[in-house]
């Protein structure tokens, strides 16, 4: 199976990654290669198979409702100075919405 | 002094009889490093001053056991120098992840393992060199260029934990911790001739640890003997409340019965681990299983027998389909937790560059600085992901985004889950017959530099026997069990002993008969 350029470009947006037409023809080559050996699993019949998506068998582990992770200001100053653009102790972004 | 041989339970023992003290025993290591890391490679980051990577040795409280004369009864590693993966978080230092993405990242807290480890009394060396974010099967995919194997400078050490299991490997540190989604611990532990344990998923926790897999994920020790895995096994394991899928079972003393007699115990040999094509006669074209490997391995077996075991042919019929179940779960995953990092939070960012002088970060760019004003968001993702990420990191971000995106969830997401199940239901029913399986680590052993980085599925069949433990979230050690001589080198080849979900106990204790007889 060959994805189309057109798959590529629309994937690559999905993922938020910028990538250039040499590129874009390179991934296309690997993924369909690796596509098609996916293949493979099409032998097995899984119709009456329930997925196993984790394997701990824990379910609904909840803590307290509670500040049970209180985190100290200089650490807040740390993880916040690691951001490009910020104000205060918050990370700054353009805009979402533009006119 | 000779530190290269050094176990874990040799420096204990030499901190008790006073032949060195923990100090002199860190500077030691630190100047072996300076030494041979160039022509290796295996740490990225070394931490010369004894600053907050390594504080324990020198806190008050220990120092009041040491007065009290036995500090090691509360701090079991006492003074133990060890190296970490660098995508395990030590606070105020860097954590790169082997990524461009995240070359000046400083972590701002210590994963619970490094928790664990500094109350344990552990030194930390530094941090090793692995494939980005851990993805892929021989180091050469660090943004930091590749490990070398110590046994052929001309080879991979495996990978992803390469500089960890080739720190350990040339005697450049006592134990090292790596993490292990598809074989990231097992594989390098069998190409560098060292242990590797990857524990039961949810054995210990992953808070800290930057996620690749969640599912898959686990940290596990490598070592230069069975026994001193037991003894770092000890120290990481437990339920953590940072971590809600860690298991809530309390951690046994795994060096406790550890020489014990395996006579009489069940070992499976499944006939799927040997029935891969022979690699030497060219019929196997890179996907089958190498002689050297298959009578190495052979060979071990043979020696298990003699120690009183009973060997058991058993059946993994799933096992074919392993690889590409876990080649489309773990992308799917990654491609989810590599979301995170998107130029705006932290790491590297397009804003960064767009905002630094010209003719400094800018040099060689396409970006003007006119640009500054005009980039909009998306283009802020776009730039930073694209340029941040390597090769092998942005190929399985566009495989999982492709396999969970709308009208493909259910051809390979759902159907990877299903065939996962059956993964599992093998190793249930297996583990019925038997107490503990046992087959080869890598069909290979350590394969030259460059030698598979233009075919990334070549190198994602050198997981072949690895992924499944992981699908099925069952424990898995590789222990040395002897050398292949290729042109010239010999080159280690590694034992996998594969248990029971919580049995790590029986696999040490098999692997610990092995490698003393």
């Amino acid at each position: 199976m060959e994805l189309s350029k057109k798959e590529i470009e629309h994937i690559a947006k999905l993922a938020r990654l910028g990538l250039s037409e040499a590129e874009k023809k390179k991934y296309s080559k690997d993924l369909s290669g690796i596509l098609d050996y996916f293949k493979k699993l099409n032998e097995i019949d899984t119709k009456n198979v329930e997925p196993t998506s984790q394997v701990t068998g824990l379910a609904g582990v909840f803590r307290k409702d509670e500040n049970s992770h209180p985190i100290d200001p200089e650490k807040i100053k740390k993880m916040i100075g690691q951001a490009p653009e910020r104000e205060g102790n918050f990370v700054k972004t353009k805009p979402i919405l533009v006119k | 002094m000779d530190i290269k041989n050094l176990t874990i339970k040799d420096a204990l023992s030499a901190f008790q009889n006073k032949e060195f003290s923990p100090d002199e025993l860190r500077s030691e290591f630190l100047k072996l490093i300076k030494k041979e890391n160039p022509k290796l490679n295996a740490y990225l980051e070394v931490f010369r001053k004894a600053g907050p990577a390594s504080p324990h040795p020198h806190s008050a409280q220990s120092a009041d056991l040491r007065a009290m004369g036995d500090p090691q009864s509360s701090h079991p590693l006492y003074g133990v120098p060890c190296a970490v993966k660098d995508n395990i978080l030590i606070e105020n230092t860097r954590c790169t992840a082997g990524s461009k993405i995240l070359e000046d990242y400083v972590s701002v807290y210590d994963a619970t393992v490094i928790k664990k480890l500094r109350e344990a009394g552990a030194v930390f060396l530094g941090k090793t060199n692995l494939d980005e974010f851990a993805m892929g099967s021989s180091t050469e995919n660090s943004a930091f260029g590749p490990t070398k194997n110590p046994h052929d400078p001309s080879r991979v050490p495996g990978g992803s934990s390469g500089g960890s299991a080739a720190a350990v490997a040339a005697g450049l540190s006592v134990f090292a911790l790596g993490s292990d989604t598809g074989g990231s611990i097992r594989l390098p532990a069998s190409f560098c001739g060292v242990v590797g344990l990857k524990p039961t998923y949810g054995r210990v926790s992953r808070f800290g640890l930057m996620a690749m897999a969640s599912s898959l994920d686990q940290i596990g020790p490598i070592t230069k003997n069975v026994y001193d895995a037991a003894l770092v096994l000890n120290i990481i394991s437990g339920q953590d409340k940072l971590d809600s899928t860690t298991a809530p079972k309390e951690v046994p003393d795994y060096t406790y019965g550890i020489d014990d007699s395996i006579k009489g115990l069940k070992i499976g040999v499944p006939k799927e681990y040997f029935a891969l094509l022979s690699e030497a006669s060219g019929e196997g074209e890179g996907k089958g299983l190498d002689d050297d490997v298959r009578n190495a391995v052979n060979k071990a077996i043979s020696n298990i027998k003699s120690l009183g075991a009973e060997i058991v042919d058993i059946s993994l019929p799933h096992s074919e389909y392993a690889l590409a179940a876990y080649y489309i779960i773990m992308p799917c995953e990654s491609s989810a937790n590599l979301a995170r990092y998107d130029g705006i939070k932290y790491g590297f960012s397009i804003i960064n560059k767009l905002k630094a002088p010209i003719g400094k970060a800018n040099r060689g760019s396409s970006i003007s600085r006119s640009d500054i004003g005009t980039k909009n968001l998306l283009d802020v993702y776009l730039e930073s992901r694209g340029k941040g990420f390597g090769e092998e990191a942005r190929r399985r971000i566009m495989l999982g985004t492709y396999a969970l995106s709308a009208g493909y969830y259910e051809a390979y997401y759902k159907k990877a889950l299903e065939v996962r199940t059956l993964i599992k239901k093998d190793f249930d029913e297996a583990f019925k017959k038997v107490n503990v399986i046992v087959g080869p680590t890598a069909p290979t052993p350590a394969f030259k530099l460059g030698e598979k980085t233009d075919d990334p599925l070549s190198m994602y069949l050198g997981d072949i026997y690895t992924v499944a433990i992981n699908l099925a979230g069952v424990p898995a050690i590789s222990v040395p069990c002897g050398f292949v001589n290729k042109e010239g080198n010999d080159l280690p080849i590694g034992l996998q002993i594969i248990g029971k979900h919580f049995d790590e106990a029986t696999i040490l204790k098999v692997g610990r008969n092995f490698e003393n007889n």
